[in-house]
């Protein structure tokens, strides 16, 4: 089976969901789509069970955060249908006061410690994860590092600011 | 937060005991620690605890520039430090849209093979000692070592390597680099096939692995895996064959797969798939010869640092050299995802670039890491000695495991 053209998976996830999954990009041929809390486990588990599409291989899961957008923490599913080498990738946004996402270990196995990891960084909550502790970090960590507002090296540190280096 | 496997059975007949397998074990070769609950040899439970060797690449990864990350993917799977380092190349060119030249493919390729042999050699090799064989360790060390070798000639150091630049190499192999690889092209197949006739039929060897930690096609897609475990399960998904970089579309070679998914069968795939790296090694080789001996690199003066004695007399060369040491070259706002076929599978690099020096978001997609997780939920009524082979033949390294 040859590859599933962007728009052809377009069509089908508009058919299926109307306008609750839009496309926001498709970086180097790969088909970016953006969805909403609610519907991204029947979307991901459309992707996976339905019979031509088939994205069996959950490749990732990761976040991200932008801390200016209204909602700025994003969790981005990377999805790869083996039997016709298309690869997906699904992102849902979710504002700070409220990032409870339900969780996709009911599709895939392979999820929890994905989804641990996130949680770890970004401190998403997966709902419904059977084991949601922090996985990389020590477990009395109260912040989760990966968040944009977290420096990398202590903020007091004047050695290395940008004017020394005529910046 | 429990780190100990919450234990709920109140038969009174039933007398578990407690085993930290790790954090420093012998056994396990790595910073790995699992907490198993033992109904004598057999296990009943097990929690691994992983992050000792956390280092935070994805945040350090923030605030370098491009060229700076490499040395970062070094640390990943330190067995096999060049393919992480091309990889994270190749992301970067993808980003940039850059084209890089035929030799540079080729280079590419000899040098990633090499290092999926040499990490096939370590972790097949340790598979031995732990079922009681060192002979074929020991013998196939020493060609792990003239891999080394082959780094150190190319870009100076052996383990964490730091080969390549973004558009292609440092300097150019030196005759002596060729004159290497193809010294080992030509010792290392009746090696490799000496350790073969040592284990493939050894009956020792057979018994002690052939059944054990079986798994099949649906789970192990089901947990993600990858690479030689995932082939081993009869899946032929190589990142090589399915989305071809590096000219590997050019080349060929073929896909071993394994019948059930135990450690048997890991082994073997492992044991084909270094001959098939030596056959990719050879057409490389002829293939380079039909290309311009002088070409290292592409042609991206605003990425790729010139030489010193230029910089210093050359005024483009000067103003590239700043240009691209105090980060003033527009990237393009993009995402992309690129993966490349590791020793232990889909290494991913999830690039999220802002326009600026260094990315806005990298992500790791880590083969190790992945695979890992079924470790502890498969021990399950398996022998501790089983399980301790079994860690082994997953081929876990701790470094990519907790990057």
């Amino acid at each position: 089976m040859g590859k599933i053209t962007n728009e052809e998976l377009l069509r089908r996830l508009d058919e299926k969901f109307g306008g609750t999954v839009v496309q926001t990009g498709a970086d180097f041929g790969l088909l970016t789509v953006e969805t909403s809390v609610d519907a991204i486990i029947d979307v991901l588990s459309f992707l996976k069970n339905d019979e031509a599409l088939n994205f069996i291989f959950l490749t990732d899961i990761t976040a991200i955060h932008y801390p200016e957008s209204e909602k700025p923490i994003g969790v981005i599913y990377h999805l790869h249908s083996l039997t016709t080498n298309t690869r997906i990738r699904v992102k849902v946004f979710m504002p700070l006061e409220n990032v409870h996402i339900p969780t996709a270990t009911t599709l895939w196995d392979g999820a929890n410690w994905m989804e641990r990891e996130t949680y770890d960084f970004f401190g998403v909550i997966f709902d419904g994860h059977p084991d949601l502790r922090r996985i990389l970090n020590v477990d009395d960590m109260t912040v989760f590092p990966m968040r944009r507002e977290y420096p990398l090296e202590d903020p007091n540190r004047v050695d290395k600011k940008d004017y020394f280096f005529g910046r | 937060m429990q780190n100990h496997p919450v234990y709920t059975d109140t038969d009174p007949q039933s007398e578990y005991s407690t085993l930290n397998l790790g954090p420093t074990h012998p056994a396990t070769h790595g910073v790995f620690q699992n907490v198993l609950q033992l109904d004598g040899e057999r296990i009943v439970s097990g929690v691994s605890t992983i992050g000792y060797i956390h280092r935070a690449f994805e945040k350090i990864a923030e605030h370098r520039p491009f060229y700076q990350i490499t040395p970062l993917t070094d640390r990943l799977n330190y067995c096999s430090s060049p393919i992480n380092n091309m990889g994270w190349h190749m992301t970067v060119e993808k980003l940039l849209n850059i084209t890089t030249p035929k030799r540079v493919d080729y280079m590419r390729i000899i040098i990633m093979e090499l290092a999926r042999i040499a990490d096939h050699i370590i972790c097949n090799g340790v598979l031995g000692v732990d079922t009681g064989a060192f002979t074929g360790f020991l013998y196939m060390m020493e060609y792990r070592e003239e891999i080394y070798e082959i780094y150190e000639e190319i870009c100076g150091s052996r383990l964490t390597t730091n080969i390549g630049r973004i558009g292609g190499f440092e300097r150019n192999f030196n005759q002596i680099a060729f004159d290497k690889v193809r010294n080992f092209v030509k010792k290392f197949p009746p090696v490799l096939k000496e350790f073969e006739a040592l284990f493939n039929r050894n009956r020792i060897f057979v018994d002690r692995t052939r059944g054990v930690a079986p798994v099949s096609a649906e789970t192990a897609l089901s947990y993600s895996w990858s690479g030689p475990l995932l082939r081993a399960a009869g899946v032929d998904y190589d990142v090589r064959a399915m989305e071809p970089y590096s000219s590997y579309e050019e080349f060929d070679f073929e896909v071993p797969v394994g019948d059930n998914g135990d450690v048997y069968s890991r082994f073997l795939v492992r044991n084909e798939e270094m001959w098939q790296s030596l056959r990719l090694i050879e057409q490389a080789l002829n293939k380079i010869e039909k290309e311009p001996s002088d070409i290292f690199h592409a042609d991206v003066p605003e990425f790729y640092l010139p030489p010193k004695e230029e910089v210093y007399n050359n005024m483009e060369a000067l103003i590239y050299h700043f240009k691209i040491v105090m980060g003033e070259v527009d990237t393009p706002r993009a995402e992309v995802y690129h993966a490349v076929e590791a020793t232990n599978g889909e290494l991913g690099f999830y690039l999220v670039n802002d326009g600026g020096r260094s990315p806005y978001r990298l992500h790791f997609r880590r083969p190790s890491f992945i695979n890992y997780q079924m470790y502890a939920p498969m021990s399950r009524g398996m022998l501790l000695s089983d399980a301790i082979i079994n860690m082994s033949s997953l081929n876990i390294i701790a470094g990519e495991l907790d990057a």
